[in-house]
Order: structure tokens, then sequence, then C-alpha cells
């Protein structure tokens, strides 16, 4: 039985249709990517997943006893709020210390355990956050756009780390992204999303076909990085 | 007995107040919540009215009416207007709408003052009785909601992720807020109780690495700000609720001087923070 199955699945808020004809399932162990442009309801789609949002059409079944963990897009504390790494990582229940300590190697954010949360650099920061999402052996690892603030340094490593956790507890992971090659190539399927799913596929299927190329514009501008490897002749020379 | 004495209930009702205010403090202030506790209060002179209209207790229509208040304030929120002008709007016509409620209440003679700046010093047993038992329920319900809270605070998807209804966690610090509204009208007034829920909170935070010990930090200040105020009035003779306001702040200008000082001198031992 896959994890998570969306049929049909459409959301709408005053009036705008921001999801609709969603048809997806996960099954586990897989690493899905969605893509899309901004505003094409890749966040929206993430939080009807982990139940924050309600779909106004469509129906949402999880495997019993599913467990989810979330690195959100953006976590903002506030400068008022004290909080050291490892409350973090007690909250919303307390772990045993060597399973905090096992997620946070698992993460590569040993050693942070003790530092407050505002202190760290984005790069720790969402590394701790991973480790959070990590605790309880989720069967299914969900990451927003969790590369923002990251250079393209940080992100390939950020990126390495989520396929070395993937190979060690085999969740699945269904991640957003516009860093399109750096995740593509770690992923065994990409769904290209703009209100809704215009292709999916594998990596290279779905880095060639019109639909994708079109939606982000690859054909418009200066395409070169995307899939030099698999590129056409005339993108190799632009 | 002991609680014949009005200073020692007065001191006892300050002490109640404070260790239930500080903790919430503590939410209102991580959250930005701030004119979000101003609106509940100012609103709460509205069910001073409705209480002296109906003859109910105090305490009876004090409560419903900041819960009321409260709920609409979560309900209307992000309906069109941002929040700081609709609580700016439903703030102060709800202290408006209620002084002229009040005034409306004929063949009673009230001393508005009391209700808008409190009146400690008059404190009874029955009022000792509500305000212990407002403060421990509403104690009991944070800790009992602690993690919840705590990680709704920090962002709601988190909350949503691991199973928890962040909208849940909001109702439940709404109605602590309203409680405490209802258990300090007559301690601090309504003007007054919004500082008894952010100084504290505020002050404790140099002193603070985890969340839990903000809120004990804030609720020893505050207890020591109720009783330290209730001193120094009964000495210098000044209204009782704004001296002990008075004494919270002073308290927050000498820790905001001690933070700020280790601040820099935490940032001089360490030559990059990053």
């Amino acid at each position: 039985m896959p994890l998570i199955t969306l049929q049909d699945v459409a959301f709408s808020r005053r009036g705008n249709h921001i999801l609709r004809g969603i048809d997806l399932s996960l099954s586990s162990g897989e690493i899905v990517t969605v893509v899309g442009p901004n505003g094409s309801g890749k966040t929206t789609l993430m939080r009807v997943i982990i139940g924050a949002l309600a779909p106004t059409r469509g129906t949402l079944t999880r495997r019993p006893g599913l467990s989810i963990g979330y690195v959100p897009q953006r976590l903002h504390i506030d400068a008022t709020l004290p909080m050291s790494v490892a409350r973090f990582m007690a909250l919303p229940r307390r772990h045993p210390a060597d399973a905090v300590r096992t997620a946070l190697e698992q993460a590569g954010a040993d050693g942070l355990a003790e530092r407050q949360m505002a202190t760290l650099s984005g790069g720790q920061f969402q590394r701790v956050l991973l480790a959070h999402a990590l605790l309880g052996h989720p069967d299914l690892l969900i990451l927003d756009e969790a590369n923002q603030g990251l250079d393209h340094r940080a992100t390939a490593a950020f990126y390495r780390q989520i396929e070395r956790v993937r190979r060690e507890i085999g969740c699945a992971v269904l991640m957003v992204s516009h860093e399109l090659h750096a995740v593509m190539q770690a992923s065994d399927r990409v769904i290209c999303l703009n209100g809704h799913i215009c292709c999916q596929g594998s990596p290279e299927t779905v880095a060639g076909s019109p639909a994708y190329r079109d939606l982000l514009g690859l054909d418009e501008c200066d395409a070169v990085g995307f899939y030099r490897h698999h590129s056409s002749p005339a993108e190799a020379s632009a | 007995m002991i609680l014949d004495d009005f200073l020692v209930r007065a001191a006892l009702g300050g002490t109640g107040v404070a260790l239930a205010a500080a903790p919430l403090g503590c939410f209102v202030v991580w959250r930005r919540m701030a004119y979000f506790g101003d609106a509940t209060a100012h609103a709460a002179i509205l069910g001073v009215a409705l209480s002296l209209v109906l003859s109910t207790s105090l305490f009876a229509g004090v409560l419903t009416v900041s819960l009321l208040m409260a709920l609409a304030v979560s309900v209307l929120s992000g309906r069109g207007y941002a929040m700081d002008t609709l609580l700016g709007v439903m703030a102060h016509s709800a202290l408006a709408f209620g002084l002229v409620a009040v005034s409306f209440v004929s063949g009673v003679r009230i001393d508005l003052m009391g209700y808008l700046v409190g009146d400690i010093l008059a404190v009874s047993r029955t009022d000792l009785a509500i305000i212990w038992g407002g403060a421990l329920l509403v104690l009991a319900l944070l800790a009992y909601r602690w993690s919840a809270l705590l990680t709704a605070t920090l962002n709601p998807d988190l909350a949503h992720a691991a199973g928890l209804d962040p909208k849940r966690e909001q109702l439940v610090l709404t109605l602590c807020l309203a409680m405490v509204v209802a258990v300090a009208i007559k301690v601090v007034g309504v003007l007054l109780i919004a500082a008894l829920l952010i100084i504290p909170a505020a002050t404790a935070r140099p002193f603070s690495r985890t969340p839990e010990r903000m809120a004990l930090v804030a609720a020893a200040i505050g207890i020591l700000s109720a009783n330290g105020g209730l001193a120094a009035a009964y000495r210098l003779d000044t209204p009782t609720g704004p001296t002990i306001v008075c004494l919270a702040t002073l308290l927050f200008l000498a820790a905001s001087l001690v933070g700020h000082h280790r601040g820099r001198a935490a940032a001089s031992r360490a030559p990059s923070p990053r």
C-alpha cells in the first residue's frame, strides 16, 4: 500500500484555484521532487499532504500509522524565545538521548546540541531541522524548499545528506525545490507542478519534456547548467 | 486570622495573579500577541457593565466578555484587515462602549477608577478564592499543553506534521488570557493587565536559555513586582496597581542593562559571532 494517495485533489481559497486535479501516490523509499515556478502551488500541496490544509475536493489517503518528518520552508524563531537545539529536539515530545544524538549525527548536526537556535548559521539551522524531522523514524520525509538561504555549495551538501539519510533509514522523501539540477539528480521521480501536474517521470524524461521546458521558460533564457550531459546541441552552444 | 489583614490578602492576590500571568505572558511575547492581550483586557470593562446590569458576579461577566472578545479577534483575523488595525479598532471601541455602558447603569455609584487601575487593597476572601482558583487553572492548562503550545508557537506546520492542531492550542491560550484578565481586573485593573503579562516575560528574557526557565524567572519577577509594589505603595501612599507596574518596569530596565552588558561581553569573547 502506498504511503500517501491523492485522488483528484483540489484546493482553492477565496475563489483562487491553487491546486486542481492532483493524482499522486508515494511509495515507501522513493525520492520524489516537485518542481514548478513561484505560485504554482508547491507549498500548498505540501501543506495539504501534512494535513495543515483540507482539500476542497478529492480525497487524501494515508497509510494507517504513517509518520511524517517535516522540514518547513522557513522557520522563524522570534528573538524573544530562548531555544537551544537540545530543547528544540524535544518538541513536541521527548526522545531518548541516544535517539537524539543519532538523529543529529545522521543530519550532520552533531556537536550543536548545546547551541542556541538563533546563533546557528543557515546551513546548521537546516541540518538541525532535518535532524528534528528524522526523530521517531519517519516513513516519509517532507522538505519544502529546505535549501532556502543556502548557497550552492551548502545546498549540494544538504541534498547529499538527504540521499545518505534515505539510504540509512529507508524513508521516502518528498521535496520541493527550484534548485533543479541539484535535486533532480538525486530523485527517482520528478513532478512538474503548475496548479495541476503538467508532467512527471524520471528526471531525464521530465527535463526533456516540452511541458517542463515551457513552464520554466528554459528555451527562452540561458539554460546552461541544467543537465548538460543530456542537453541538446542547441542548448550546449547557448 | 491572618487573612483578616487586608495587606496579607492584597499580597496573596497579587502573587496569585503574577504567578499565572508570567508564563502566559511568555507566550504573549513569543507569539507577538501583546495587542491581543490589550484588546481582551479592555473588553473587560464591558464585562463590568454587563455584570452590574445583570447583577451577576463580576468575575463571570468579565470572563464572558473577555472570552467573546478574544474569540472574535481570533475569528476575524486574516479577513481583510491587518491584525494590528483590527485589534486597534476592537480594543479601544470595547473600552469606549464599556465606559458608556457603565454610565447607563443607574442607581449604582461605582468607582470606575477601581476597574481601570484596580483596587488590590479591597480584595476580599471570595476574591482571593477566585484569583487562586483561576490562576491554578491557567497554570494547569499551560502545563498540560506546554509542549504542544511551544511547537505551535515555533511553526504551525511543524505542529500539524506532528499530529497537533495549532488552532486548538491557540484556543487554549485565548481561554487562559480571558481567565487571567478576569482574575486580574481587581488587582491591576483593565488598563494595566497587559503590563503584568508582558513586562515580567520581557524582563526574564536576558537570563533564560530555555523557554521553561524564562517562564520561571518571569513568575519570580512578577511576584517580586506585585509584593514590592504593594509595599512601596503603602509607604509612599501611591495607587497600588500603577506602583506595581512601575516597579516591574524598573526591573525590566535594570535587566535590559545587564542583558545588554552581558551580550557585549559575550560578543567580545567570541570574535566572530554568527
